[in-house]
């Protein structure tokens, strides 16, 4: 599949920014946050910020941007939809909760509730990501059990670091959940990951293009000639392919940046002073980010249509 | 909208869609041109091309022909597969589509875009395994198979006329239009009679569409003649037969 930049950058944006609204939400409704103002502000700024340049992002992708609106309208039956309507209601919750935390300085209270419907806003939008591709059996590699725990977790950690950075710019003491939970949650996801890719190369083939044409059994049915000299948008949209060499190179980038520099400094953390700390977790957390776009873009770019049957493919 | 039409909504409704002989199918890409002709200048045109005329040529078809090989040796074919919109009964391009733009009808099973719903993301590309859908470059939303809906009911037309321009330039009789639903339609019968069967069906798709099988070549075909020695006993064969020798000499 073609690894738009739109798509990528709308996916890992909104996701760090949905993991932080969740991890703001559900502090905040366990008073663990601070409530300071200038914290509340720059935290719930810089998620929300996050969270609309994705989705801003994402409207790129689009050949007809002033009908993006009309997306919020079949959530009965399809996930982008239930994505768009899951995007545009968490917002209300997340302002509220900022405007408690910035302008009435507090968080307790009523305010909670508003927490609480953030961070579950935030965890629906994200699964509603997930399964648009979750969903596709065109493309079996993301017609994976792995798709969803992937991306909440990815979602979890990026948001989780973001946020770590913000405690320490600040001088507050992140709380020890946060900062202890981290670790822990980037293993888990780095576990996740090594299942999905696992599961992915070894999985049986969906369809072959014996099934894709009836012309006989597997093996005797090959290409002949393409129906097209020109290239097209299904080819350009659906046959990009990287090769395995390169895939397994940006794999090991998506390791070393994503999941082990980051586990390396987020356990050394809690034993850092705040002048260590704050360009340490700066660090991990634009390296994890990177790491992060890496993944996206393998993604998208290990992933075969099964279009590509009628192109060449053997198997998809 | 994009909900699937429920089965009481498709009681009784007709499930219209092509038949494609792969048999008789020469591969003269007529069909696409028809296609791209009609679907341009029609109702739901202009079905668009960028750069037509320069170097690279590239628009949106409802309608491809692929060549594939087939077995070995003697025994070996090449097959030409017109591929367009299989209008499925499980159709995931129209569950996938968020603006309302994709549906499926319910009385005859005709799957369309709603161009001026559609807001270009491309979702329900990617949701159709067989690639039937395509990308308007030009008026930037998704273009599909409308089994020429403009001409099938288009009163204003002859009666034979109204089939879909695929099926009305094949020069080869290769195309069949007709509802599968009914099991006394032409369709249905050839379905039943040549072994019709659809594609791709392990991804739950359950394609309306079918295509007939290519036919066995009979293994008592006769090595086909060569013009190396001209043989005849009649006296026009002779007379060539010595001209040959006097010329080869």
């Amino acid at each position: 599949m073609h690894p738009a930049l739109s798509i990528i950058l709308f996916t890992t944006s909104s996701g760090a920014g949905y993991g932080m609204l969740f991890l703001i939400g559900s502090t905040a409704a366990l008073d663990l946050l601070p409530a300071s103002r200038g914290f509340g502000l720059a935290a719930t700024a810089l998620a929300l910020g996050f969270v609309t340049f994705g989705l801003v992002s994402s409207v790129f992708h689009l050949g007809h941007p002033e009908r993006a609106w009309r997306a919020l309208s079949q959530w009965r039956s399809s996930w982008l939809s239930r994505e768009a309507v899951a995007a545009a209601a968490s917002y209300l919750p997340a302002l509220v909760l900022a405007l408690g935390w910035t302008v009435a300085g507090e968080i307790g209270g009523v305010w909670r509730l508003a927490a609480l419907l953030t961070a579950v806003g935030a965890v629906a939008t994200v699964f509603c990501t997930a399964m648009i591709y979750r969903s596709l059996r065109a493309i079996p590699r993301w017609h994976s059990p792995w798709t969803v725990p992937g991306y909440l977790l990815y979602a979890l950690i990026t948001g989780g670091i973001w946020l770590l950075v913000l405690f320490y710019l600040f001088g507050e003491t992140p709380p020890t959940p946060l900062l202890h939970g981290l670790p822990s949650a980037v293993i888990a996801t780095w576990l996740v990951q090594a299942a999905a890719w696992k599961w992915a190369d070894g999985a049986p083939a969906t369809a072959t293009v014996a099934s894709a044409t009836g012309l006989g059994p597997p093996g005797a049915v090959r290409l002949l000639d393409p129906p097209h000299s020109e290239s097209n948008y299904l080819l350009r949209e659906m046959a990009f392919q990287i090769g395995r060499k390169h895939a397994r190179k940006l794999r090991r980038v998506t390791v070393l940046s994503a999941f082990a520099l980051p586990l390396a400094i987020g356990l050394l953390l809690p034993f850092a002073s705040r002048l260590v700390a704050l360009p340490a977790s700066f660090l991990a957390a634009l390296s994890m980010s990177l790491g992060v776009v890496v993944q996206r873009w393998l993604f998208f770019a290990e992933a075969r249509h099964t279009v590509t049957l009628y192109y060449g493919a053997e198997t998809v | 909208m994009t909900s699937l039409p429920n089965p009481e909504e498709r009681a009784g409704g007709r499930s219209l869609a092509l038949l494609v002989d792969l048999d008789t199918c020469v591969g003269c890409h007529a069909c696409a041109v028809n296609c791209k002709e009609w679907n341009t200048g029609g109702r739901f045109g202009p079905l668009s091309d960028r750069d037509a005329y320069g170097a690279r040529p590239e628009g949106a078809w409802l309608n491809r022909i692929h060549s594939f090989e087939t077995g070995e040796g003697e025994a070996g074919r090449t097959v030409y597969f017109p591929k367009n919109c299989y209008h499925c009964e499980q159709a995931p391009c129209v569950t996938v589509c968020p603006t309302g733009a994709s549906y499926k009808r319910p009385e005859d099973g005709i799957v369309l875009v709603a161009e001026d719903l559609c807001m270009g993301c491309g979702l329900c590309a990617w949701a159709c395994p067989y690639g039937a859908r395509e990308m308007d470059p030009v008026e930037q939303v998704m273009r599909k198979c409308t089994l020429c809906i403009d001409r099938i009911y288009n009163e204003e037309l002859e009666e034979i006329d109204r089939v879909p321009a695929c099926v009305a330039t094949c020069p080869a009789g290769a195309r069949h239009f007709g509802d599968f639903a009914d099991p006394d339609s032409e369709v249905s019968r050839l379905v039943r009679e040549r072994g019709g069967f659809a594609v791709m069906e392990e991804l739950g798709t359950a394609p309306t569409a079918r295509y007939l099988p290519p036919r066995r070549r009979s293994p008592a075909a006769p090595s086909p003649p060569t013009a190396e020695e001209p043989e005849s006993e009649e006296p026009v064969g002779r007379l060539l037969a010595w001209v040959d020798r006097m010329l080869s000499d």
